[in-house]
């Protein structure tokens, strides 16, 4: 049996998606709750829509203005590409850069809200801390985008 | 190739302040976050740029080890437009005249 997890498909072109059915149905639920946040002005979205200035409020402002839209379209639509091929074994080249990144807008709103360091990766979870379902998430989708990192970086 | 010049030419001393304001660069950082992969970064920086591995990876670490790097410079336009490619891809990016 192949190996768990995101591979290019050598023979077919595109990737190959091999995860067991709990995890699909987890990624298939995923992008519904995530919607939601991504249009309310939750704090810990600020890592989604980051500032294009530093010390320039004004310009910041019309920057917002003009781009937040499009960078909100952005990633709803690659919410919808998970939605959609979360059962997939195959996927094009397209959809994988969806899946990355779906993946990349979760990590940053679920890290942000987690306050994650770069130790993060290295602590064990404590199963009594509150925050342990949402930080083996956390883990977990990191490991997923991982894969789709190194499957789409093989083809560059 | 020459030009005549039929009128004197108007010249108009540049405050100071502004002096070079027309020449100098926009750049575009990139800031170190603890959320991003290290080879997502890199990733997105060969396909944005089209840097080779090495330089990308050059660039990460750069990012990962002072804080951040400067990925690109030019127009104000086009650094705007690279800041809104970046961000589109959730890195944490910035511009500013150099």
């Amino acid at each position: 049996m192949a190996k768990r997890g995101i591979k290019r498909d050598r023979k077919a072109g595109g990737y190959l998606l091999n995860l067991p059915p709990e995890e699909r149905a987890l990624l298939r639920s995923l992008p519904a709750q995530f919607r939601e946040v991504l249009q309310t002005d939750d704090p810990s979205l600020r890592r989604i829509f980051p500032p294009a200035y530093m010390d320039d409020d004004d310009a910041n402002d019309e920057f917002q203005r003009l781009m937040r839209e499009e960078l909100l379209e952005g990633k709803l639509a690659a919410l919808a590409i998970v939605e959609k091929t979360a059962g997939a074994d195959h996927l094009t080249g397209e959809q994988l850069e969806g899946w990355l990144g779906a993946l990349e807008s979760l990590r940053l709103f679920l890290g942000t809200q987690l306050d994650v360091t770069e130790e993060t990766y290295a602590i064990e979870l404590d199963p009594d801390d509150p925050s342990a379902p949402a930080l083996a998430l956390y883990s977990y989708l990191s490991w997923l985008q991982e894969q789709a990192v190194e499957a789409l970086s093989s083809s560059l | 190739m020459s030009q005549t010049i039929e009128a004197p030419v108007e010249v108009r001393l540049p405050d100071e302040d502004n002096e070079h304001d027309h020449d100098r660069p926009w750049i575009v950082i990139v800031w170190n976050d603890p959320i991003n992969l290290m080879s997502y970064v890199t990733f997105v920086l060969r396909k944005l740029f089209g840097f080779s591995v090495e330089e990308a990876t050059k660039l990460m670490l750069q990012v990962h080890n002072d804080g951040k790097a400067v990925v690109s410079s030019g127009e104000k336009e086009k650094a705007e437009f690279d800041v809104a490619r970046l961000h589109a891809h959730g890195l944490w990016a910035t511009l500013r005249q150099d």
